[in-house]
């Protein structure tokens, strides 16, 4: 099949980008979307143009390294699917394809279709663990855990770190991200201990690194490679509103009021988060 | 070179638990003193660089990709073995011992096999504390099933996802150290070359992938945990970004290399549907409990696989192998396949593929209950082939997928430079000529979490250090001739592409070195490299520029190692004259065809010492002793 491709090149993070017109040709049908840029880079590097730079490596959909908005569709048209695992059977011979990298203020361009996700990694080391050193853990069988919770732990750790949900986000959340490792380890007896500072510092981090607030669209459940869940955003809230509650709440609303009357208005996860933290 | 393995004397079953009271201990307020270096952070580096990290050391851990939990260790499916007995049905550490050596067709070191399977129990306490959800029954308790042909059910899993899970445990470790303070990471950053001063190593030299800038590293240690060298094959089942580089750099200064040939190739991998194809794409094994393995008694039948009638399928592995049947181990139930599809009787457009049926099993316990199993396998099969297996049987073939041979290290795993230490797939030891299922993540784990912590401390405390910075002559030299042959890709300006030459040296080592190899096969190949290797220095087109994102360039000084890499992996194969695990010379083989393994001649591992480039490498020998597993020829018929 022959395809017209509009991609988005940026030479680094400092250049301005723009939509470069690249013909596909010759393409097999069984190929997979990134077997296809790979043809495409191999012409380009045979006649000396520089190739396009895009994220991959485990191209089996586990990795999470492969991004892509295709289409203006995080992971391209196909549900529950990573870019590495989408095959151009899914499109039609003469289809124009628009490619561009994940659009989020978080995750900046470095190069044409790569992003900086490092993002992600701050929020898990401001609280994505359980603090157990190694050598301390006690015999595995001596924590039980209900099987129903060890499932729903197994279904919110399945998220890969991809950033779909955040590049599909009108607001640019990280909602999917954070509630989905809260999920994980605060329905689990070992994650209790840290279960509400873990809340609050994986929001307050969120927001420190520019995500936005979540308006429960739910376009980041449409588009998640593993399909995780919003629910796991309702844990998290409740999460939240526990680790609040369990402080002195009217010094916080106070601090609060007074805020928004200062300032017009605040983050609140960033914001209360603090409070409570350093109280 | 001189090898001593170092194995501590006494009991086997006693040897780990004495060295570890003999070894010298660092004082707590010293260890920030000491810097670690940890190239890598698949199972092995991150929880090698956590642990370290915990234990007060200062820790530079670096990778190549964005983030550290993106390593392929993520990729592995079926579940990680231990010792546990939890199922009350026979299992032992010794048991866990016998099976690996005997599973590794007696071509690995004894002390080492039995220390994995003491600490393998600690393993999985470890990560059950980290959060890891293994699959659990109803009580709450874990669960486990068998795998890989073991007779106990000591393989705890998470659905098909389990080394995911536990990546994402040693990561989620790691970044508590991150956020401690304790280990520096460095994402997108590539080794280049190691650093050695005064014998020992000191450093590593690096290129920030984003930059394009070359820098380095100096430590009083540096730990190798880069993975296996599976690529070497072009088309393998590892990620794309899989490369030899950081240990081949390693063996070119002069670390020995051993076993390169040991290349373990699994049988159940989605055939090859073109010469776009990028990778292949592994299914559990677990497949064949259920599966079975047929191609049409009629060669070059081009029937649609329902409409051939019971009568006229050839259930080749019932056939031969009546007690093991669809179950045989990987190298077997490779093998078999390849001998069907040489034979003439493949499936599939290009003939290469035979058949995985899952229709008995379906009928047997109904289409849930397989989906229940199988479902996910079965999703991701319907995805890249476009055909529904519960419909119409799956086709397989064999691939390469993990590589047994790596860096030689001693029981302390420290090569034989002073300093380097190399850990997970990136070394030799464990695994002989071929590794067991569920055996790769409890040895990236044990090496990273349980054995390299305490060997490293050891290391420091005997052996004082001199200071090192970066204006020492042997670290401006690695510096210079990093740079000078990254200048050296920019300036060829050829005409043909990176991946052309990759996928050439691919095809001749899977023709020659793949499944079987020859003596004939494997002299034709070493004619072969060097051609390709002098037209890839001639005519290879990496665009761009050495300071900036360039993927090209990254794929080059790649390419450039296994092209150098794949010689010495075939020179390996050809001076061992056996077969024997994941090695088969067509050559030694019994009269039904199986491996013939010679134990009087060739009972060592095989370490290969770097000479100079165009120069013949020196094969050193550490003899193996199996004094508690007694070799025997296995036989699964």
């Amino acid at each position: 099949m022959n395809l017209t491709l509009k991609v988005w090149r940026q030479k680094d993070a400092k250049s301005k980008g723009d939509f470069q017109e690249i013909k596909a040709e010759g393409i097999s049908e069984h190929s997979s979307f990134l077997e296809m840029l790979d043809v495409v880079n191999e012409k380009l590097e045979t006649k000396g143009e520089t190739p396009i730079a895009f994220d991959h490596d485990c191209r089996e959909g586990i990795c999470g390294m492969c991004s892509l908005m295709i289409n203006g569709c995080a992971h391209g048209p196909e549900g529950g699917t990573t870019t590495c695992q989408l095959h151009m059977r899914h499109f039609k011979d003469g289809d124009t394809i628009v490619i561009e990298p994940w659009r989020a203020k978080a995750f900046p361009v470095i190069k044409d279709l790569c992003v900086d996700r490092g993002a992600f990694d701050r929020i898990i080391q401001s609280g994505g663990y359980v603090s157990v050193s190694t050598g301390s853990a006690p015999d595995a069988n001596a924590i039980l855990v209900p099987k129903d919770n060890a499932d729903a732990a197994f279904n919110a750790a399945a998220c890969i770190g991809c950033g779909a949900c955040v590049a599909q986000c009108k607001n640019a959340s990280a909602h999917l991200f954070v509630s989905a490792k809260i999920t994980h380890l605060n329905l689990l007896p070992q994650g209790q201990p840290e279960a509400k500072s873990r809340v609050l510092n994986m929001l307050t981090q969120a927001d420190k690194e520019g995500f936005g607030a979540c308006t429960n669209t739910g376009d980041c459940e449409a588009v998640c490679p593993k399909e995780i869940k919003m629910n796991n955003i309702s844990f998290m809230n409740r999460g939240f509103m526990k680790a609040i509650f369990s402080n002195n709440l009217s010094l916080i609303l106070m601090d609060v009021v007074l805020h928004v009357l200062r300032n017009g208005g605040f983050e609140m996860y960033s914001f209360v988060g603090d409070r409570v933290l350093n109280r | 070179m001189k090898l001593d393995a170092k194995i501590p004397a006494g009991d086997i079953r006693e040897k780990w638990d004495k060295h570890k009271f003999n070894m010298k201990l660092v004082n707590p307020a010293n260890k920030r003193k000491y810097n670690v270096i940890v190239v890598g952070t698949g199972l092995a580096g991150a929880s090698a660089a956590a642990t370290m990290g915990e234990l007060g050391y200062n820790v530079s851990a670096f990778c190549f990709q964005d983030s550290p939990r993106r390593a392929h260790s993520i990729a592995a499916q079926g579940g990680i073995n231990a010792a546990k007995n939890y199922r009350n049905d026979g299992d032992s550490i010794w048991r866990l011992f016998y099976d690996t050596v005997k599973g590794g067709d007696y071509r690995a070191r004894e002390a080492n096999v039995y220390r994995l399977a003491q600490v393998s129990v600690n393993i999985i306490d470890q990560c059950v504390a980290q959060g890891v959800p293994f699959a659990r029954e109803y009580s709450g308790l874990l669960d486990n099933r068998s795998f890989g042909g073991a007779q106990v059910q000591r393989t705890f899993y998470a659905k098909g996802q389990t080394g995911q899970q536990l990546l994402i445990g040693a990561y989620q470790a790691l970044e508590r150290q991150i956020n401690a303070g304790t280990v520096k990471m460095h994402t997108r950053t590539e080794m280049l070359d190691l650093i050695i001063v005064d014998g020992k190593a000191r450093g590593i030299t690096v290129r920030n992938l984003v930059t394009g800038e070359i820098t380095t590293h100096i430590g009083d240690a540096v730990v190798l945990a880069t993975g296996g060298y599976g690529n070497v094959f072009y088309l393998s089942t590892n990620a794309k970004g899989c490369n030899v580089t950081a240990t081949y750099r390693a063996f070119k200064k002069g670390a020995g290399f051993a076993n390169p040939c040991f290349t373990q190739i699994h049988p159940t991998c989605i055939p090859v549907s073109g010469d776009y194809q990028s990778k292949l794409t592994l299914m559990s094994e677990s497949l064949r409990n259920d599966g079975r393995i047929w191609v049409p008694k009629k060669q070059g039948d081009t029937r649609h696989p329902n409409e051939i009638p019971e009568e006229e399928r050839d259930y080749y592995l019932e056939r031969r192998y009546p007690a093991f049947g669809n179950l045989v181990p990987r190298d077997v139930a490779s093998r078999a396949a390849k001998e069907r599809c040489d034979a003439g009787y493949g499936v599939g457009e290009t003939k290469l593929g035979v058949y995985l049926d899952f229709k008995d099993a379906i009928n047997r316990l109904g289409r849930d209950a397989v989906a229940a199993r199988y479902g996910n396998l079965f999703d991701m099969y319907y995805k890249i082939t476009d055909e529904n297996p519960y419909e119409r049987p799956m086709r397989i073939y064999p691939a390469i997928h993990y590589t047994m041979g790596g860096l030689w290290v001693d029981y302390n795993l420290m090569s034989n430079i002073d300093g380097l230490f190399v850990i997970g797939e990136a070394n030799f030891s464990d695994h002989g000529a071929n590794r067991l299922g569920a055996s790769a993540l409890m040895q990236g784990l044990a090496d990273g979490y349980f054995i390299l912590p305490y060997t490293i401390g050891n290391y420091f405390a005997s052996n004082p250090q001199t200071k090192v910075d970066n204006g020492h002559p042997e670290v401006q030299k690695s510096l210079s001739s990093v740079q000078a042959r990254i200048n050296r890709f920019l300036e060829i300006k050829g005409k043909q592409t990176v991946d052309s030459f990759h996928r050439r040296l691919g095809k001749i080592m899977w023709d020659d070195c793949g499944m079987s190899r020859t003596k004939e096969s494997l002299t034709d190949a070493l004619k072969k490299i060097p051609a390709l290797r002098e037209e890839f220095w001639r005519d290879v087109s990496v665009t761009g520029e050495g300071e900036e994102l360039n993927q090209n360039l990254e794929r080059a000084g790649r390419v450039a190692d296994f092209l150098e890499f794949g010689e010495l992996l075939i020179r390996d194969a050809l001076t061992r004259e056996e077969s024997c695990g994941g090695h088969f010379r067509e050559e030694y083989q019994t009269d039904d065809g199986e491996a013939k393994r010679d134990d009087e001649n060739f009972a060592f591992a095989s370490v290969w010492e770097y000479k100079g480039d165009n120069v013949a490498p020196e094969l050193h020998k550490e003899k193996l002793e199996f004094e508690h597993v007694k070799p025997s020829q296995r036989s699964y018929k």
